[in-house]
């Protein structure tokens, strides 16, 4: 009841708000505060799930099912694992934020925001907690629509072109996928008579290894592309920089993560030999991905692109974790998922505030806000130095855990991934000094109020969070362990059986996968 | 009652006898008298929906030619659906434009009763004849604003081509009857699957014949050359009436006609349906890209859905055939309502269905733009709405056929189509509305009242549509 409860709240909380009338925005205050009671309803209910979570089970936990449509042996059939757990609560901790953050800068249409915003969490959530493939693409896709809106109303100058962009991007590759996810249907349906969605019956699915490609194709893609690995990054940039703040804070903080979750439950465990296969391929994009988005983020003006950018170097470094898929690999990948949340959603929050400010985030415009503005700039410097992964500090653990991971299974690549930890320091320092250190260099700055308490409220669980997490990472680690353990095994064992078995053909792809399990025997 | 020889006619009796009851009632109407015609033809169709529904299951054939199966009902009910909803949406335009209420609720009456008839004909001819009365009342519809030179344009093209199609389907008829001696589906199958006559140039003639006679009245590529400057011209609720309507039945009749008397030789006919099916899935969102005015990009986008629906038809397994049937519904209830809404915003001297006219909408009329996505948003298929739940349907079929190109040029060319939806939602959403625009008029109620239903009816059909999926899936096993 818990998991149906954590989507429909904050869906419930918008067909209410549907309900309010609000001409003229007389009720905007009252019903700033409903979506907030709202959204903080939801991160109850999803503390509820972790607090109810059993971390020493690898089985999917506070599972419903209820058939949906049965002549496709479709259900409505939620769980969740230590994977998906904290990227419940990461969606339902980042969301009342978020919408904290727009009482200052969203005017217009308060009321309409407020739905959107709602919408777009019960989809998120959705996404996050579907084990019917069915479900998943329908949250999946449906989660578009309120951010198209939010992009596009709400947005900055070139809000329509970014949102639309955005939409295109994300269906081209998710209509691949629904493609796929309807092959798999229809395969299982060849095998035993029946056509089923649930994602644990399709685990168990032998797939020949030729279809295997395709289909992990298909569903990578469209992971790929809301990762963003590169070079599907492009709408990114145009996203997040014409996004209000509070839709930069979801789509950094939350949205992007749903690709690399997709990796993890969807493409590596449906399709282990193509994964083993194209493994080295997607790490090799990852650490380009990483280097070329540190690059590209050292030179922007703008420092909401910058932290854009930053994006696309650290969700590189998860799907490194992922492709390295081994323990330490996976557990970080799935570490940085949340950090990253956390960090890049608290500068994104925090750019956002200086640009209500002054109206502009470029660097140039500012410098010397130290002197202005000293609580900000303490704030800002925790989440700056998180980012870069600062020892003490939430980013720190999953980069180490990922760097151990790459390492024990491609050297090369974790040393090319380690630039990319550097260039990290580079581009955040020196966008923290030119912004924050120096003498004021405009008048307009001169007279910046520092934060307010309803901006405290945002910034300070955030900082709070990144401690928590760079000091007490068990607490994070120890419910994904055993599902992470179960994850990593279940996928070495399938690869290994499908080499031993004599009756395969010993094509290309065997021995590509034979040679990525040597190598993780080795270890 | 029960196997009286009439019992299959009853739905087309019904509204057949709401038509003349408009008419005789028009004649006894004074000059600027107010009637509810509307409301007569209504209740005709609530009529042929009840009958429809006491017919479910029931088998029941009138003279051999009709044929109350539950595939033919499924169409029905789809009809019936549409004919209400038009009905809705007209009562607000004909009394705004000052068309002559009379006729044009008899020639849409006329028109669904002759789209019944053809959904539910077991026999050549009788399709045939079928399709003459409904095309000679959607001929008359598209040109009822005499005072358009558009309109009359439009309405002149569709009887030209219109025409020329009858000829080629009449001709593909006479060949079939040339071959196997009967017009009726069931003999003609029979006699077909027994002579296994593939290659046969005759009957390849016959179905080529047919087919083109067919696609003419789908617009599928290269056939759809009517289609745009048609649904253009002809005043936007005729058009919403048409591009389903007549679709729906047309596809019902393509359906049964190839998928059982001629389903022997689908080795022949699938590879010309495939080139069709491609040709029009991506014309008619490509074109559409181009399109500035919203009337003629929802024909363009019509002209890419038929093209949905022959994928379905190529699948020619079950899936598929439910599939088509649920698409149509789908479909035929989004676009009625999206056309509504055109009608809606129109003036008695100005069309307003140019993009820009949708400028602002959500800031004058928010509850017309909130309805206009949603109908948007289910013609492109994005869940939670019927249109998802159609797409899917339709490329579950053709996946389980092994037809992997065809569903990925089907969910890449509705990606580009979400393209140009989006770009009326754009218009509503995030341009501010052109000053010089005139605002736009208040919305009648029952037109409100069309819209609501049918919003209900997507959002039903895309959230819980496994009760109509049963039906669907049902309606076909009964006769194929």
């Amino acid at each position: 009841m818990l998991l149906t409860l954590s989507w429909l709240v904050p869906l419930a909380g918008a067909l209410l708000l549907l309900l309010v009338g609000n001409a003229d925005g007389r009720r905007d205050a009252m019903i700033r505060w409903i979506a907030l009671g709202v959204s903080l309803a939801t991160f109850v209910v999803t503390l509820g799930v972790w607090v109810g979570f059993d971390a020493s089970s690898a089985d999917f936990q506070f599972v419903e099912r209820y058939p949906w449509i049965p002549q496709f042996g479709i259900d409505y059939f939620v769980g969740i694992d230590g994977i998906s757990l904290l990227l419940v609560v990461l969606t339902g901790f980042l969301t009342p934020i978020a919408l904290l953050s727009s009482w200052g800068s969203i005017e217009r249409k308060v009321k309409e925001f407020s739905i959107f915003i709602l919408a777009l969490e019960a989809a998120m959530i959705g996404v996050f907690i579907s084990l019917d493939l069915f479900l998943f693409y329908v949250f999946w896709d449906a989660m578009l629509i309120p951010m198209y809106f939010l992009i596009g109303i709400w947005g900055y100058d070139r809000r329509v072109y970014a949102a639309i962009k955005f939409m295109l991007y994300t269906m081209a590759g998710s209509v691949l996928m629904l493609v796929a996810i309807l092959g798999l249907a229809y395969l299982h349906s060849a095998a035993t008579g029946s056509y089923t969605f649930d994602l644990l019956k399709l685990y168990s699915l032998d797939v020949a290894p030729q279809t295997q490609m395709w289909f992990f194709l298909a569903f990578t893609i469209a992971f790929a592309i809301k990762v963003p690995l590169f070079p599907f990054h492009t709408w990114l940039p145009d996203a997040h920089v014409q996004a209000p703040t509070a839709g930069s804070v979801i789509l950094a903080g939350v949205l992007l993560k749903m690709g690399t979750y997709g990796l993890l439950r969807f493409s590596f465990p449906l399709f282990p030999q193509a994964a083993a296969y194209f493994a080295p391929w997607l790490a090799l994009l990852a650490v380009i991905g990483i280097i070329y988005g540190a690059l590209v983020a050292m030179v922007q003006p703008d420092m909401k692109k910058l932290v854009a950018y930053s994006s696309v170097s650290h969700l590189g470094f998860v799907v490194l974790g992922i492709c390295a898929m081994n323990t330490q690999g996976m557990q970080g990948a799935v570490y940085q998922m949340l950090a990253h949340g956390v960090s890049t959603g608290g500068l994104f929050l925090m750019v956002g505030m200086l640009s209500d400010r002054r109206h502009t985030r470029l660097i140039a415009d500012f410098g010397g806000l130290k002197a202005v503005m000293p609580r900000f700039t303490a704030a800002f410097l925790i989440m700056t130095l998180a980012s870069i992964g600062l020892p003490g500090l939430n980013g720190f653990v999953g980069e180490f855990l990922i760097m151990l991971g790459a390492f024990r299974w491609a050297p090369a690549f974790a040393i090319a991934a380690g630039l990319g930890v550097i260039l990290s320091a580079v581009y955040m320092l020196w966008m923290f000094q030119r912004v924050f250190y120096g003498p004021v260099t405009h008048d307009a700055n001169a007279a910046l109020p520092d934060l307010q308490p309803r901006e405290w409220a945002g910034v300070l669980p955030l900082c709070a969070m990144a401690l928590v997490m760079g000091v007490f990472p068990t607490l994070f680690l120890k419910p994904m362990e055993v599902s992470v353990d179960a994850l990593v095994s279940r996928m070495q064992a399938t690869q290994t059986l499908r080499v031993e078995n004599p009756v395969d053909r010993r094509s290309e792809i065997d021995t590509r996968t034979a040679t990525v399990t040597e190598r993780a025997a080795r270890q | 009652m029960i196997g009286n020889p009439f019992n299959a006619v009853v739905p087309i009796l019904c509204v057949v006898l709401a038509a003349l009851a408009v008419m005789a009632a028009e004649a006894f109407r004074a000059r600027d008298e107010e009637m509810a015609l509307g409301g007569l033809g209504i209740v005709g169709l609530v009529g042929a929906a009840v009958s429809t529904v006491l017919l479910w299951n029931g088998g029941a054939t009138s003279f051999g030619v009709i044929v109350a199966d539950n595939f033919g009902l499924f169409v029905t009910m789809t009809l019936v659906v549409v004919g209400i909803l038009t009905v809705m949406f007209s009562s607000v335009v004909v009394r705004r434009d000052a068309l002559p209420a009379g006729e044009y609720y008899a020639l849409v009456l006329f028109a669904v009763a002759g789209m019944i008839m053809m959904a539910t004909a077991n026999d050549l001819l009788v399709i045939f004849i079928a399709l003459e009365i409904l095309s000679l009342a959607v001929y008359v519809l598209t040109g009822i604003r005499r005072d358009d030179p558009r309109a009359t344009e439009a309405a002149f093209k569709y009887f030209l081509l219109g025409a020329f199609s009858s000829a080629f389907f009449l001709y593909g008829i006479a060949f079939t009857y040339g071959l196997s001696g009967s017009t009726r589906l069931d003999q003609i199958g029979a006699f077909l699957a027994a002579q296994s006559m593939s290659g046969n140039p005759l009957i390849l003639v016959a179905v080529g014949l047919l087919l083109v006679g067919f696609a003419f009245k789908i617009s599928a590529v290269p056939f759809h050359m009517w289609t745009p400057d048609t649904y253009e011209g002809a005043p936007a609720v005729v058009t919403g009436f048409m591009s389903t309507g007549v679709k729906a039945a047309a596809f019902a009749a393509f359906t049964r006609v190839f998928l059982s008397a001629f389903e022997p030789f689908s080795v022949d006919w699938a590879p010309a349906i495939w080139v069709m099916a491609v040709a029009t899935m991506i014309l008619g969102t490509v074109v559409g890209v181009a399109q500035t005015n919203v009337k003629r990009m929802l024909a363009y986008s019509s002209i890419a859905h038929g093209g949905y629906l022959l994928v379905g038809l190529i699948a020619a397994n079950q899936v598929g055939k439910a599939a088509i049937l649920f698409y149509l519904l789908a479909y035929a209830v989004t676009n009625v309502a999206a056309f509504g809404v055109i009608a809606l915003l129109g003036a008695r001297d100005a069309a307003n269905d140019e993009l820009r006219d949708f400028s602002g909408l959500w800031h004058s009329r928010p509850a017309l733009a909130a309805l206009m996505t949603v109908c948007l948003l289910s013609l492109g298929g994005l869940p939670p709405t019927a249109g998802f739940i159609g797409k899917w349907y339709i490329f579950s079929a053709a996946v389980s056929s092994g037809y992997y190109g065809l569903a990925i040029i089907g969910v890449l060319t509705s990606v580009v189509s979400v393209f140009f939806y989006l770009r009326v939602v754009v218009m509503m959403y995030m341009s501010d509305r052109d000053p010089a625009l005139a605002p736009p008029a208040p919305v009648g109620g029952v037109g409100m009242a069309a819209l609501v239903v049918s919003i209900v009816v997507i959002f039903y059909l895309g959230v819980l549509p496994a009760r109509v999926l049963d039906l669907a899936a049902a309606s076909i096993a009964t006769i194929f």
